[in-house]
C-alpha cells in the first residue's frame, strides 16, 4: 500500500479500508470458494468426516503442519538477519512479509548492546526421547476409542498442548527441555463430544485441560507437575463452525473452538463482524476469550468480551451450565456468566456462544499523533475518554517504543517518501521544537460511515492539538497496528541472539497512569542492574485502552543476557518485582491476559479472603473431584 | 525474657568495619584566591533528570491550583461557612508568607560576607568531597532531602556555601518563622532559599495543606533539594535530639503514593570544633532566656568574630533511598483506595516507618560527626571535677596524668567506632595543649594542673554555665558509649557478684526505657541494642558473658567505672526530679510551673551538698526527665496539671 495515500480521493479510502480488512482476515490459507462454510447443521454423526466443516480454516488438528513448535505464529513467518546483516520477514502471509527492514539491526544492536555474532539458535528438531512418556488411563481411552472422537497421544501432538507463550515455556522449548505434558489430546468437535469427553473424565477420574488457541501468557497452559493422574488436553480447535447468524437480533451462535481471524472472515463473508480483536487473534480462540475475559483493541466501539456475549453454553463435571433465554440483560441474581468468564479453564468448557455481530464498518481510517512527550500524550488520552469520543481504537507509545516503530519501518521504495520523511521529521523536531528523546506518538483508528468518521477524527485531532499533538499521518498509524501482529515474532529474532523479553499488561486509574509508567519502568531497569544484567534493559510501555476511569496499560521488557547463567530465572525476579511493584501502584493483577499460574500468588490480595472463598466455593460444587485440574486462578 | 537469642549478624555492630571519607578543607582555596571571583564565578548545578529552576511565581501556581489544595480549600469554605474564594485568598497568603525566593545574587552576596566571616571565624571547613559527589549523583537521579544535624545558627548557610562551593544544586530550607522577625536579614535568607514555617499549626488544615504541597511540589519536581533539620530545632546541649516527624512525614509520602520512583535522603553531620553559641546555650538551659532575634542583637555578637573557633567538619553522609527503606516494611497497596490528593492522617503502619527510618537517620548524622581530642579532655576534666568536689580534693587533675588518661580514652573510642580526629603526626601532650588553648574560656591551667574554670567561691550559676558548656562537649561523644554505658550502669546496679544475664538485660532494658528521650534510642529496639552492648564490651575485653552469666574482666573494671560515671550525672539527676516530685506538694503545679519549681529545688540540693552535679540544673534533662516519668506512669497530666501516681514514683 501506499503511504502517501492519505491525500487521495474517495476510492482511495475505500482502497485503505479494504486494506486494511484483507490485513484482518490476510492469512488465509488458501482462496476462500463462497460455498457456505456457516452451516446450521447440528453436529454430525461421530466418524471419518468430522473434518468436513473445517475446510478453509485456519487451525488444522495437526498444529505443526503450518506452526512452529518453538516459537510463535507460523512456520514460513519470522524475522532473520540476512548475509548483509540486513532484517527482513520471511513468508507471504503478512504486509511486512519479504520486506527488508534496514533500520532494525541498527537500533537491536543499539538498544540491547547485542551483536549478530553472537547467537544462540534454537535446538532445530523436537527429539521425541526428550518427551516424557505418556500415563494412559487405558479404561478412559478405551471408551473415548469407542465414541469415535479423534486423540492422539503422539509426543508432538502432546508439546504442542503443553505450552503457552511465557518467555520460560519457550525458552525451554528453544533449548529442547521438555516437562510435564498432557498424556493425550482429544479433538472434539461439538458440544455433544465435549459432554461425552467430560462424562467419561469424571468417570475415569481424568485430569481434563481445556486447549483452545495456545496464546496463553500466564503460564495457564502448564500441566501441573503434581499432577499425578493422565492429563488429557481437550483441544477446540476443531468446533469451529457459525452455526447460525440472526440478523434481527444481530447475534451469531458460533462454536467456541473457532479462533479469531476465522471468525471475523466468516462473518465478514455475510457483511458483519464481532469487532473484537485481540492482539492474539490470528490464532486465539472464542472459547478462550470467554475463559480469560479477553480484550479487543476495538473494544471502544464494539466492547470487550463481557459485553460481546448474550448467552454462553458450557460443560462441567456437574453437567451443562446455560441460561434459558437470550434477553439482552437480566436481573436474576449474579450473572453466571461471570462465573464462566475469567475462570481459566477450571470449571469446565466452553463450547458454544452467542456473539453480538455489527454490519461491517463503511470506511476505516488509520491516523497518528505525535506529542512532544508522554505526559501530554496521557492528558490528551484521559481528555479524549473524558469527552467520550475515543475512536476504535486509541493506543499511545512512549518514546522508546517509538523509536522501535521507526526502527521497524520497512525499507521505503522511492526518493520521493524518504525525502518526505525528512521533511516531516525536521519539521517536528527543528520547526516544533520537538525532543525526538521526548516525544511519543498515539496511533488512531476510526471506524463508521465516512462523513461520521472524518468529523470524529476532526474532534480527536482539535483535542489533541489542545495538547500539543501534531498529526503525522495515517501510515505511522497503520504501522503502529501491524506491529501488534509481528511483534511476537521479533522476540524469536531476539532469541537468536541472547535477547528476551516479554510483555505485560495492567489496568489502572487515569490519575495514576503516568505514575505507573515512571515507577514500573524505572523498577525494571534497577532490578536488572541489582539482578547482575550487564546490558542496560529495554523498558517501555504504551497505553492501549482508554475507560471512563482508567487506562490500559503494557509495559514491554527485554535485556541482553549475556554473562548470565540463568538468564529466564533472572527475568523472572524481574517480572514479579515489577508486578510487585504494579500493584503498589494501584494497577490490577491483570487487564486482561489473566491469572493463570503466574499470577496466582496475588489473588488473595487482589480479590480479598472472602472473595476467594466464594471462588473456591464454585469450584467445590462445580467440580468436586478437580477434573479440571490445571490450577489456574485459585 | 527468657532467653536472649542474638539475632542480629554481629558484623553489623562492628564499628571498625565503618569506612570513612577523607576531609578536604574548603577554606585554604579561599585563602589564596579572590573571592569577588569566588562569589562571581560561573555557577551551573545539575538538575533532577535535568529540568530546569522554576519561578518562585510559577511554583506558587502549581501549589494554589494542586488537587489537594483545591479539596482542602473546600472542605474548609464548607466547614466554617466562609466563601472559597476567601479561603483561597488566606490559602495564598499563608503560601506568600512561606516561600522562598531564591536569587541566584543573594546567594552570591553570602558567598562573599560568608568567605570573609568564615575565614576570621574557623581556622578550617573541611568537607568529604566523596560525599559531595554521592550527593551530586543522587540529584541528578532521585529527589534528594538533604538533613544536617542541627548545633548552631550557622548551619543551613554553611550548607548552602558548601554547596555553591561545589557547584551542587542550592537546596531550599525549611525555617523557624522566628528568623523572619528580623525584618532585613529574614527576606535576605529567604532569597538564599529559606522558607518559614510556623512553629505551631496544629489544628490548622489550610495552613498544613499549603506547607506539605510546597514542599512536595518543589520535592516530585527536583527543582531543588529540600533541607530540613530532622531535630527541629538546634541542640542546646550537642545530644541529637529526639526527631521531629512532620516534615520527613510529608517528604516522604510522595514515594509512598507513588508519584516518584525513590526519594534519597542524605544525612548531614556538622561538626564544630568550638559551637559559636557555647555560653549561650547554656545560659538558656540555666534558665536566663535566649535573646530574641532581632537584627540589631546580630550585630552585637560581633564580638564573637574576634575569637578562634577552631575548624568544621561536614560530612555529607551515604544517601539512603526511602524506597529501600520502606521494602518490606510498608504495604504501599493501602493507597490504591482513597483519591491521593485527599489528606489523610498516615496509618499506624507508616507512623512507626517513618518514626523508626528517623532514628535511624539521626543515628546515621551521629556515627559521622567528627570528634576533636577536647570532646575527650572534656569528658575526663569533668569526671574528675566531680569526684574530687565528692572526695573533698584539690581541684583540677596534673597535666600529663589527663593527657595519659586521653591516650586511653582515644583507644577505647575508637574501639568503640567515635570518628576521632586525632592528629597522628603530633605528640599527645601536643593535641591536648592545642585542645585546652582553644577552649581557654572553659579551663584554666595553673602549676601544671589543669582544671575546669570554675572558681569556688563564685556564684552556683556561673559555675554552672561552665559545667554546663564542658557537658555539651562529653555530649558530642555520648552517642558512642550511650549502649555500653546502659550495660555498664545496668551491671553495676545488679548488686551481687553473680551477674545473671536476665537480670543485666532487664535492668538495662529499663535504664534504655527510661532514657530513651534522653538519647537517641530507637523505639523497640531493646534487644538490639542491648546485643550491640554486649559485642562491644566483650570484644574490647571488658566483659565475658556466657549463656547465663555476665562476668566483670579485671582489667574491665576501668573502663566499666569510666561508663558508669558517664551515665551518672543522668541518672542521679532523673532521681533528683524523681524525689522532687514525691516530697514537694504539686498539686497545683502545671507543666510550665514544672520547670523553676524543680530548679529551686535542685539548687537547694546542690547548695546543702546532696548532689554535686550542677548539669542536672539543665532545663533539658528536666523535661526529659519528666516526660519519662509520663511515659511510665508516673505522673499523669490531666488539663494540663502534673498528677502523680504517688505508688509508682515511690517505687521508681
Amino acid at each position: 500500500m501506499a503511504s502517501n495515500s492519505s491525500g487521495g480521493g474517495s476510492s482511495d479510502r475505500q482502497g485503505i479500508a479494504q486494506q486494511r480488512l484483507r490485513i484482518i482476515a490476510g492469512h488465509l490459507r488458501g482462496p476462500v470458494d463462497g460455498d457456505s462454510t456457516i452451516l446450521a447443521a447440528e453436529c454430525k454423526a461421530q466418524g471419518s468426516n468430522t473434518d468436513v466443516s473445517s475446510e478453509g480454516k485456519t487451525v488444522p488438528r495437526r498444529r505443526q503442519e503450518i506452526m512452529k513448535w518453538n516459537g510463535w505464529g507460523y512456520s514460513d513467518s519470522r524475522f532473520l538477519f540476512n548475509k548483509k546483516g540486513q532484517a527482513e520477514f520471511t513468508g507471504k502471509r503478512y504486509r511486512l512479509s519479504g520486506m527488508i527492514i534496514p533500520g532494525l539491526k541498527d537500533w537491536f544492536e543499539g538498544t540491547f548492546g547485542a551483536n549478530l555474532q553472537h547467537k544462540t539458535p534454537p535446538t532445530p528438531l523436537l527429539t521425541n526421547t526428550a518427551v516424557p512418556p505418556a500415563t494412559l488411563n487405558e479404561a478412559f481411552v478405551e471408551e473415548v476409542k469407542s465414541t469415535g472422537i479423534p486423540f492422539s497421544h503422539d509426543a508432538e501432538d502432546r508439546v504442542f498442548r503443553a505450552h503457552g507463550h511465557c518467555l520460560h515455556e519457550i525458552f525451554a522449548l528453544r533449548e529442547g527441555k521438555i516437562g510435564r505434558v498432557p498424556d493425550m489430546v482429544v479433538w472434539p468437535s461439538c458440544h455433544n463430544d465435549v459432554v461425552k469427553i467430560v462424562q467419561l473424565a469424571c468417570k475415569h477420574n481424568v485430569c481434563l485441560m481445556p486447549y483452545g488457541g495456545g496464546t496463553s501468557v500466564s503460564s495457564a497452559l502448564e500441566c501441573p507437575p503434581e499432577e499425578t493422574r493422565s492429563i488429557v488436553s481437550l483441544d477446540t480447535s476443531q468446533m469451529n463452525r457459525i452455526l447460525w447468524i440472526d440478523e434481527k437480533n444481530l447475534t451469531a451462535h458460533v462454536e467456541a473452538g473457532i479462533v479469531g481471524q476465522d471468525l471475523e472472515r466468516l462473518l465478514n463473508e455475510s457483511g458483519y463482524c464481532t469487532g473484537h480483536e485481540p492482539d492474539s487473534m490470528e490464532f486465539s480462540s472464542l472459547g478462550g476469550w470467554v475463559a480469560t475475559r479477553a480484550s479487543g483493541m476495538k473494544k471502544n466501539i464494539y466492547g470487550n468480551i463481557e459485553d460481546l456475549v448474550v448467552h454462553i453454553k458450557m460443560v462441567t463435571p456437574q453437567g451443562v451450565i446455560e441460561k434459558s433465554c437470550q434477553g439482552p440483560r437480566m436481573s436474576t441474581g449474579p450473572d453466571i456468566h461471570h462465573f464462566i468468564m475469567g475462570s481459566e479453564g477450571t470449571l469446565g468448557v466452553v463450547t458454544e456462544v452467542t456473539m453480538k455481530i455489527r454490519p461491517m464498518p463503511e470506511y476505516q481510517k488509520y491516523g497518528s499523533v505525535v506529542f512532544p512527550n508522554f505526559e501530554q500524550g496521557v492528558a490528551c488520552l484521559r481528555e479524549v475518554a473524558k469527552q467520550r469520543c475515543a475512536p476504535a481504537s486509541i493506543r499511545l507509545m512512549d518514546n522508546e517504543q517509538f523509536k522501535f516503530g521507526h526502527a521497524l519501518k520497512p525499507q521505503v521504495s522511492s526518493i520521493f517518501t524518504s525525502f518526505l520523511d525528512g521533511l516531516k521529521k525536521f519539521y517536528i523536531t527543528k520547526f516544533k521544537g520537538f525532543d525526538p528523546n521526548h516525544l511519543c506518538v498515539a496511533t488512531l483508528l476510526f471506524e463508521g460511515n465516512r462523513e461520521k468518521v472524518l468529523q470524529h477524527e476532526k474532534q480527536v485531532y482539535d483535542i489533541a492539538a489542545k495538547f500539543g499533538g501534531l498529526a503525522a499521518g495515517e501510515d505511522n498509524g497503520q504501522r503502529g497496528y501491524m506491529l501488534t501482529f509481528v511483534i511476537a515474532y521479533l522476540r524469536d529474532l531476539g532469541m537468536d541472539y541472547y535477547v528476551i523479553g516479554e510483555s505485560f499488561e495492567t489496568s489502572v486509574p487515569w490519575d495514576r497512569v503516568l505514575d505507573i509508567c515512571r515507577n514500573v519502568k524505572a523498577r525494571i531497569i534497577r532490578e536488572c542492574k541489582d539482578k547482575g544484567v550487564q546490558f542496560p534493559p529495554l523498558s517501555t510501555c504504551r497505553v492501549t485502552q482508554t475507560y471512563d476511569a482508567g487506562a490500559c496499560v503494557y509495559f514491554y521488557f527485554a535485556f541482553n543476557y549475556r554473562g548470565l547463567s540463568d538468564p529466564v530465572h533472572v527475568y523472572e525476579q524481574v517480572e514479579h518485582a515489577a508486578r510487585e511493584e504494579i500493584l503498589a501502584n494501584g494497577g490490577s493483577l491483570s487487564h486482561h491476559h489473566g491469572v493463570g499460574k503466574l499470577r496466582k500468588e496475588w489473588m488473595r490480595d487482589t480479590i480479598s479472603n472472602v472473595g476467594m472463598g466464594m471462588l473456591k466455593s464454585v469450584k467445590d460444587y462445580v467440580d468436586p473431584n478437580n477434573i479440571f485440574g490445571n490450577r489456574n486462578l485459585l | 525474657m527468657g532467653t536472649i537469642v542474638l539475632f542480629t549478624p554481629l558484623k553489623l555492630f562492628d564499628p571498625m568495619l565503618k569506612k570513612r571519607d577523607d576531609f578536604e578543607d574548603i577554606l585554604e582555596e579561599r585563602r589564596t584566591s579572590s573571592d569577588l571571583r569566588y562569589a562571581l564565578r560561573c555557577y551551573t548545578p545539575v538538575l533532577y533528570k535535568g529540568v530546569t529552576p522554576c519561578k518562585t511565581s510559577v511554583l506558587k501556581s502549581m501549589v494554589l491550583q494542586s488537587d489537594q489544595l483545591h479539596y482542602v480549600i473546600n472542605q474548609v469554605s464548607k466547614e466554617s461557612g466562609r466563601a472559597a474564594d476567601d479561603v483561597r485568598e488566606e490559602a495564598s497568603a499563608i503560601l506568600e508568607e512561606m516561600a522562598h525566593s531564591l536569587q541566584l545574587s543573594t546567594v552570591r552576596f553570602f558567598a562573599f560576607m560568608l568567605s570573609k566571616v568564615f575565614k576570621t571565624l574557623f581556622r578550617s571547613i573541611c568537607v568529604n568531597e566523596e560525599g559531595i559527589q554521592r550527593l551530586q549523583q543522587a540529584i541528578q537521579e532521585h529527589p534528594v532531602v538533604l538533613l544536617p544535624s542541627h548545633r548552631s545558627y550557622m548551619d543551613f548557610l554553611l550548607m548552602s556555601y558548601i554547596l555553591y562551593t561545589y557547584d551542587v544544586a542550592l537546596p531550599v530550607i525549611a525555617a523557624g518563622m522566628d528568623f523572619m522577625g528580623m525584618k532585613f536579614v529574614g527576606e535576605m535568607l529567604r532569597m538564599s532559599g529559606a522558607f518559614f514555617i510556623r512553629r505551631s499549626f496544629g489544628g490548622d488544615k489550610l495552613y498544613w495543606s499549603v506547607f506539605s504541597e510546597y514542599v512536595k511540589t518543589m520535592l516530585k519536581n527536583g527543582y531543588a533539594p529540600v533541607e530540613f533539620f530532622l531535630e527541629g530545632t538546634r541542640s542546646r546541649t550537642s545530644k541529637s535530639l529526639t526527631p521531629k516527624l512532620g516534615l520527613l512525614n510529608i517528604v516522604m509520602d510522595p514515594f509512598l503514593k507513588g508519584e516518584v520512583f525513590d526519594v534519597n535522603v542524605v544525612p548531614v553531620s556538622i561538626s564544630y570544633e568550638r559551637i559559636l553559641e557555647e555560653s549561650l546555650y547554656a545560659r538558656e538551659l540555666l534558665g536566663v532566656p535566649k535573646p530574641k532575634e532581632s537584627t540589631s542583637g546580630l550585630f552585637k555578637a560581633r564580638k564573637v568574630l574576634s575569637e578562634d573557633y577552631g575548624s568544621i567538619h561536614v560530612y555529607f553522609g551515604q544517601p539512603v533511598s526511602v524506597r529501600s527503606l520502606a521494602e518490606g516494611r510498608v504495604n504501599r497497596c493501602q493507597f490504591n483506595l482513597v483519591p491521593r490528593h485527599i489528606p489523610r492522617r498516615p496509618s499506624e503502619e507508616i507512623q512507626s516507618f517513618v518514626n523508626d527510618s528517623a532514628y535511624r537517620l539521626v543515628r546515621a548524622q551521629e556515627e559521622n560527626m567528627v570528634l576533636k581530642p577536647w570532646v575527650l579532655l572534656a569528658s575526663l576534666l569533668l569526671q574528675n571535677h566531680h569526684q574530687n568536689r565528692a572526695a573533698g580534693q584539690k581541684p583540677g587533675m596534673a597535666l600529663d596524668e589527663l593527657t595519659t588518661q586521653a591516650v586511653w580514652l582515644r583507644d577505647v573510642s575508637r574501639q568503640y567506632g567515635a570518628f576521632l580526629h586525632w592528629p597522628d603526626h603530633t605528640s599527645p601532650s601536643e593535641v591536648v595543649s592545642s585542645g585546652l588553648s582553644l577552649h581557654r574560656a572553659l579551663v584554666r591551667v595553673c602549676e601544671g594542673r589543669v582544671q575546669l574554670a570554675v572558681e569556688q567561691e563564685e556564684e552556683l550559676l556561673s559555675q554552672a554555665v561552665v559545667v554546663l558548656s564542658c557537658a555539651s562537649y562529653r555530649n558530642q561523644m555520648l552517642h558512642v558509649f550511650v549502649r555500653p554505658a546502659l550495660l555498664a550502669s545496668a551491671i553495676h546496679i545488679a548488686s551481687s557478684n553473680q551477674k545473671r544475664k536476665t537480670d543485666v538485660f532487664n535492668s538495662f532494658s529499663f535504664l534504655r526505657n527510661m532514657f530513651s528521650s534522653e538519647f537517641i534510642l530507637c523505639p523497640g529496639a531493646t534487644v538490639q541494642d542491648f546485643e550491640e552492648a554486649c559485642y562491644l564490651l566483650v570484644k574490647t575485653g571488658v566483659l565475658q558473658v556466657t549463656q547465663q552469666e555476665v562476668l566483670v574482666t579485671e582489667r574491665g573494671h576501668r573502663t566499666l567505672a569510666f561508663l558508669t560515671s558517664m551515665l551518672d550525672p543522668f541518672l542521679q539527676g532523673y532521681q533528683v526530679v524523681c524525689r522532687f516530685l514525691c516530697e514537694e506538694d504539686t498539686e497545683t503545679l502545671t507543666e510550665k510551673q514544672f520547670i523553676p519549681a524543680v530548679r529551686k529545688f535542685i539548687v537547694n540540693h546542690l547548695l546543702a551538698g546532696r548532689l554535686r552535679y550542677a548539669e542536672v540544673l539543665s532545663s533539658d534533662l528536666q523535661k526529659n526527665a519528666l516526660a519519662a516519668l509520663q511515659r511510665l506512669g508516673a505522673v499523669r497530666k490531666i488539663k494540663g496539671y502534673l498528677v502523680k501516681i504517688q505508688h509508682f514514683l515511690t517505687q521508681l
